[in-house]
């Protein structure tokens, strides 16, 4: 498994660019490969963060020592001193207070380096996602081997010490899941995962069951291996045409390998695995909606408790697991515990797959150590906004929240975001630029809980209808003041009473836009303006 | 890919469509559990799901005719109207909508000439409104009968439209 020593930042902005920020970044291309640091070094660029002065800039982690101005000849010198002798290069480094202060924000971190690391993604679009001897030649199968060695509750030990979060947006301690399926008394006992990802924004379920499948059914084999169930259920969200395919073969070669099935390569173990795809409901993933739509039913929730760990799949203890939390587990019995708690943060250990999306430059996927901050993700990853000015983020779907510009510096784990007051959500990260609207955002969002409440109990059924008339009313310039305490008092009830995380959290973008952006929200009440200029304010 | 949602539909009026309910009934399995893959094909094969098919449905399953229907009706893939030949579905998410969504969509009614939930008057299009379609790197997005089609703008919308007579 691959992990970088030492990442490299180089400026590549425009003015960067002008100063010969390419050529620096070939040079170091050429030095890394000269002194053999190939497996060990990240290289990537970020937009200009310094002064014209210190450009092209060079950061290196984790000293996080700043150099600048980088020019090409200087590249070998650097790359022998600090990434080959390991010794900080004094005399490029920047050295004027002024600059230092200017770049604070990428040098004053704590916990890992915000380079890529791939766990779950590392397969993905390296291997043949059809065939199961590529599977095989790339160490696919080992952990399952691994696991059918050891005593069931051994298996469990691992995963609760590797301090593993479910990644669907709770972060729920994925070994104490499976401890309680496995103390659950019963013969039949479920394994599912869950692949019915509908948070807006979020793809990243569906990258790894396109690109690794096999992965999938490995996990899954160790779950029930683990809990002592012999069947298991994949659920499908039905527009995922391609992943469905993907699986459903990936199911139908591991049977014939004789993988899946009757007395698996003769160890006794019996386990069959089934696809359900769904038919469109953003409701069906929450846990217990899922259920009853692969019992043929209409996806209504259930009351909780009985929780599914207990009273599951047609009333049998059930292991409900989010298709990322599966794709972790077979890295860590094949590595074990305290390699995976040497990732990420002490309290969110592990890494992260994210997709990044919005008024950046760059969208797409990517895996990285839990704890980086946004402002890393949007100059890093995003390689800086598209236009104007970073002015908050949506962490996607229900599951999520706004983030303003000035929580952009915290962590990025489930403890760091609920300190402040907002959640990490599913991994969606929609970067919004100043030219959008808070007011029409919101709205937007309404609008989608609303229509996809499933309407079994009131508080979400009349609750999202009413903060959606109301966010149109204000964004129609017909808002009031008394509306900004109505919409309070509804987040407030929805959250209490009602029955699933679909109600419960729909009011989270309100009680946002309340907190940080009250003042937008008054703009449009009391002067009749909407300062992005996005709404119609009823012209 | 053309799936499909793209060949040509059968009619209910069809002197097969009973025999075509059945089979699928048959192949797909007569469960509970089933059901929902049984609506689904059928909505492929028909379009829609029209009560002729949830009585036939619930003469081959023993699932009554009521329930079948609330299940049918709880899902956004099981369509119980009739729709036009086409059914174009705009996601109107966040991530699509700050990505220039908010400007498709006013080109796209003012280009069909209908509002969502509507059919044109020639039946070609039904214009729909969804939720996400998981494909958000490359909003903003819609799909025709299930094909997606992404990065669109008012500019690049005629062309994608004139595929689908």
């Amino acid at each position: 498994m691959k992990k970088y020593r030492s990442m490299v930042l180089i400026s590549s902005g425009e003015s960067s660019q002008q100063k010969g920020s390419d050529a620096v970044i070939d040079a170091f291309h050429q030095a890394i490969e000269k002194y053999d640091l190939g497996g060990e070094v990240y290289v990537t660029t970020i937009p200009d963060a310094s002064s014209a002065k210190t450009q092209p800039l060079v950061i290196v982690y984790p000293e996080a020592v700043a150099y600048g101005p980088v020019l090409e000849e200087n590249v070998d010198f650097l790359v022998s001193e600090h990434l080959y002798k390991g010794r900080i290069a004094e005399s490029l480094k920047v050295s004027d207070p002024f600059e230092m202060k200017r770049i604070s924000w990428l040098l004053h971190r704590t916990g890992t380096m915000p380079a890529e690391n791939r766990i779950v993604l590392e397969y993905v679009g390296v291997i043949d996602p059809n065939s199961i001897d590529d599977f095989l030649t790339h160490d696919g199968g080992q952990a399952f081997a691994t696991a059918m060695e050891m005593e069931p509750q051994k298996i469990i030990e691992i995963i609760k010490k590797s301090g593993l979060r479910g990644r669907g947006g709770a972060g729920f301690p994925t070994g104490i899941k499976w401890q309680a399926v496995r103390d659950a008394p019963g013969d039949k006992k479920y394994i599912i995962c869950n692949a019915d990802e509908s948070e807006p924004g979020t793809f990243k379920d569906r990258v790894i069951l396109e690109g690794n499948p096999f992965s999938m059914i490995e996990a899954m084999l160790i779950a029930g291996y683990a809990c002592g169930a012999d069947e298991g259920y994949i659920y499908i969200r039905g527009e995922y045409h391609d992943a469905i395919e993907k699986i459903t073969n990936a199911i139908r070669a591991s049977k014939d390998f004789g993988v899946l099935g009757k007395n698996i390569l003769n160890t006794g173990f019996n386990f069959d695995i089934h696809v359900h795809s769904g038919a469109g409901a953003y409701i069906c993933g929450e846990e217990t909606a899922l259920l009853e739509s692969i019992e043929g039913k209409r996806g209504e929730p259930r009351p909780k408790p009985p929780y599914p760990t207990t009273h599951g799949l047609w009333g049998k203890p059930t292991l409900i697991n989010n298709v990322e939390t599966l794709g972790n587990i077979p890295p860590i019995i094949q590595n074990g515990a305290d390699w995976f708690r040497a990732q990420g943060t002490p309290s969110s250990p592990g890494t992260k797959v994210y997709t990044i999306l919005g008024n950046v430059n760059k969208t797409g996927l990517m895996e990285v150590p839990m704890g980086i901050t946004l402002r890393e993700v949007i100059g890093i990853y995003g390689k800086g906004m598209k236009s104007g000015s970073f002015k908050f983020a949506q962490t996607g779907g229900s599951s999520g929240s706004i983030i303003p510009a000035i929580l952009q510096d915290t962590p990025m784990d489930f403890d760091s975001y609920r300190n402040v007051g907002v959640s990490l959500g599913s991994g969606a990260l929609l970067i919004c630029d100043d030219s959008n609207c808070i007011v029409d955002c919101v709205r937007v969002l309404m609008r989608f809980f609303q229509v996809e409440s499933c309407g079994k109990c009131v508080p979400c059924r009349i609750g999202t209808e009413q903060a959606l008339e109301i966010m149109t009313a204000i964004s129609e310039g017909r808002g009031t003041m008394e509306h900004l305490a109505q919409l309070e008092w509804l987040r407030h009830g929805m959250e209490e009473f009602s029955n699933c995380g679909l109600g419960q959290t729909a009011g989270t973008p309100i009680k946002n836009m309340l907190d940080h952006f009250r003042a937008e929200v008054e703009a449009h009440i009391k002067l009749g303006v909407c300062p992005a200029g996005v709404c119609s304010m009823g012209k | 890919m053309e799936n499909a949602a793209t060949q040509q539909k059968m009619n209910y009026d069809h002197p097969d469509a009973i025999n075509e309910i059945r089979d699928i009934v048959l192949e797909t399995g007569r469960s509970k559990e089933a059901l929902i893959a049984v609506l689904k094909k059928v909505a492929d094969r028909f379009g829609y799901i029209s009560n002729i098919a949830v009585q036939e449905v619930s003469r081959q399953t023993s699932i009554s005719a009521a329930e079948i229907f609330s299940v049918a009706t709880f899902y956004r893939m099981l369509p119980t109207t009739q729709r036009g030949r086409h059914v174009i579905e705009f996601c109107e998410s966040l991530p699509c909508h700050v990505v220039g969504g908010r400007e498709l969509y006013r080109a796209l009614v003012e280009q069909l000439g209908i509002q969502p939930g509507e059919t044109s008057a020639d039946g070609r299009f039904t214009l729909l409104t969804t939720s996400c379609l998981g494909v958000c790197e490359v909003g903003p997005v819609l799909s025709v009968d299930n094909n997606i089609h992404g990065n669109l703008s008012a500019e690049t919308l005629p062309e994608i439209l004139a595929k689908y007579e």
